[in-house]
């Protein structure tokens, strides 16, 4: 499980960019290894649509000289698939736009490019990032590394893909979004480090909208240090989108290299929450004592209408939802039923036939809570009381620096085993969603093992102090080695030109 | 109050989305559960407070006023599954309307 290679304090993507640059090996034998590692975790059908051909070309140009050298020069990649790339087909996990190649790329794509960074293709994710296993995909489900064919796992939701190629050490790092929890659960679920930044922090143009009050684009890698290493090309104002805050980029690995100081971190009562499995709670229980030895005050907190957050996302994020997704009519772009003799027959049968189960329940769950009647009762008391829970968070961050919670109650689950249940499956968004409704930052990192699965911490701090939590992580990884496990029958990325040959 | 299919019925129209009746049943006790949990939501006092539309309540940026699109007609309409002389094609509105 453990790990052979040689990976310097600042993470595998440092050394990746350093053994480019000093020409240890060439962008295209790593593209190459990559490519044949992706091949290999097939499988787990974490990926919707290669695309290697450009990537080839970029390496090559890359190699030659001909590409000037960015930040990210050479690392491969690839995006969720909720991520606009032009001319790569861009589905959302969905029938509705299983033929849909955009005209443009998103800004994080376009960003992550010019930084040299080579994508290999779209990872699989939940329908329109709805979901938290990633078995609600008109691509099929998507399978957990850590799993095994006698026991098939969910990575998680609803960026699966991302985290369980990262998991699996076929990529570097993946580009995720994070609605409710879809980059931190998938995370935790597979062992590797999940970063959602502040609503505002990075640009949501080109992102296909779920909820546009609390989609956030972000970053799946193997550690924090590689995390911000991405965030730093990702961040940044983009005057393409109306909620990106125009506010300076901190240096996030000059932050790393600083240091995380001494935090008070504050720990809200989750040991009694209904559903929070034993192994979980102890191996985050044990996680604080390693962070207290490491300097940090622990601190108890009450976060008050925590309990509220599941209920008031459940309203807001369909409510968002049903109006973001009523674009799809089958008219303009997307899947277009055949043969309907009348337009609202066209706009019926095309969303019928083209949305998912998961899709069409949380769009009619959002239809009810905006209708006449419920308004009020719903989507206005829900907006309501996420200002409570946005206030119960500042008072918080009043006392402490830093939240720290578990970031699932569970570990990866059975395929199947909640699919039948959804209100089931939200619930277990209980340590998530809340970070959403109040446009936090919170990263996830590996923090130990239940029954042989990765458990994962979550770190929640104040809006757009990303570089608190990243150190904070970072200094965590440098004590611990949990982001460095890899899933058994699998291998370390290799970062070695032998390594790369084998 | 159990959700009716009358009512799934309704909200099905507003969405523009078809159920199937041999989905209804599962469907009225999947909303019927979630719907449960919003109830958590009408325990709170919320008399003083306004609503958070977004983070941060964020102002809506205003920007010069000068074009910066340029025309991707053609782009777009590659998009569609029928096009015709610049036109997107749907099923004829008024003649279909008449019977309902």
């Amino acid at each position: 499980m453990s790990s052979g290679h040689m990976i310097t304090a600042s993470g595998l993507l440092e050394t990746l960019r350093a053994g480019i640059a000093s020409k240890a090996f060439s962008a295209s034998a790593l593209l190459a290894a990559a490519n044949q590692r992706l091949s290999d975790a097939a499988p787990l059908n974490a990926m919707i649509t290669r695309s290697t051909d450009q990537a080839i070309a970029q390496a090559a140009a890359i190699d030659a000289g001909t590409l000037q050298l960015g930040a990210l020069s050479g690392l491969p990649m690839a995006h969720k698939d909720v991520f606009c790339t032009s001319g790569v087909r861009t589905s959302s996990g969905s029938k509705m736009l299983a033929n849909f190649t955009p005209p443009y790329s998103a800004t994080i794509v376009q960003r992550l490019e010019n930084a040299g960074a080579i994508s290999l293709g779209k990872t699989n994710m939940d329908e329109f990032a709805m979901g938290s296993s990633t078995e609600h995909s008109a691509f099929g489900a998507c399978l957990n590394p850590w799993g095994s064919s006698a026991n098939p796992l969910v990575p998680g939701g609803s960026s699966g893909g991302s985290a369980a190629l990262v998991a699996a050490r076929a990529l570097p790092f993946t580009t995720a979004s994070d609605t409710g929890g879809s980059i931190r659960q998938p995370a935790a679920f597979c062992g590797v480090t999940g970063l959602k930044p502040s609503y505002g922090r990075v640009s949501r143009y080109g992102m296909i909208a779920y909820a546009s009050s609390l989609d956030q684009a972000g970053v799946i890698a193997e550690s924090a240090a590689d995390c911000a290493l991405v965030l730093q090309t990702m961040a940044g104002f983009d005057p393409l989108d109306s909620t990106s805050v125009d506010a300076p980029v901190p240096d996030y690995l000059a932050a790393l290299k600083h240091g995380a100081g001494k935090l008070r971190i504050g720990v809200p009562r989750f040991a009694e929450q209904a559903g929070l499995q034993a192994g979980v709670l102890s191996a985050v229980n044990a996680a604080l004592k390693t962070l207290e030895s490491q300097g940090h005050t622990l601190v108890d907190i009450d976060l008050g209408f925590a309990d509220a957050a599941v209920a008031a996302y459940y309203v807001i994020a369909p409510c968002e939802a049903s109006s973001n997704l009523s674009r799809f009519d089958g008219v303009r772009y997307g899947y277009r039923a055949e043969n309907c003799a009348t337009l609202a027959e066209l706009y019926e049968r095309s969303r019928s036939e083209g949305f998912g189960p998961e899709v069409q329940r949380r769009i009619l769950i959002g239809s009810y809570a905006l209708s006449a009647g419920y308004f009020d009762a719903y989507y206005l008391r829900a907006q309501k009381v996420r200002r409570l829970i946005a206030n119960a968070y500042a008072d918080a961050f009043k006392q402490v620096d830093v939240i720290a919670t578990p970031t699932a109650p569970s570990v990866a689950f059975a395929i199947g085993s909640t699919l039948h249940d959804p209100l089931a499956q939200y619930l277990a968004d209980v340590f998530t969603v809340g970070v959403n409704l109040a446009g936090l930052p919170a990263i996830s990192v590996p923090c130990g093992f239940s029954s042989a699965l990765p458990v994962g911490l979550q770190l929640i701090s104040p809006g757009f102090s990303e570089a608190r939590l990243l150190a904070l992580a970072h200094q965590y990884q440098q004590q611990t080695d949990f982001h460095r496990a890899v899933p058994p029958g699998y291998s370390d990325f290799p970062s070695t030109a032998e390594a790369m040959q084998s | 109050m159990p959700i009716s299919a009358d009512t799934v019925h309704h909200i099905a129209r507003l969405s523009r989305l078809r159920i199937k009746p041999e989905s209804m049943p599962l469907l009225q006790q999947d909303l019927d559960a979630v719907l449960g949990l919003f109830d958590q939501l009408a325990a709170i006092d919320v008399s003083e407070i306004a609503p958070l539309f977004h983070p941060g309540d964020p102002q809506l940026r205003l920007r010069m006023d000068v074009v910066t699109e340029s025309d991707q007609r053609t782009a777009y309409q590659a998009l569609a599954a029928d096009v015709s002389a610049d036109l997107y094609l749907v099923p004829k509105v008024l003649e279909a309307s008449k019977g309902s």
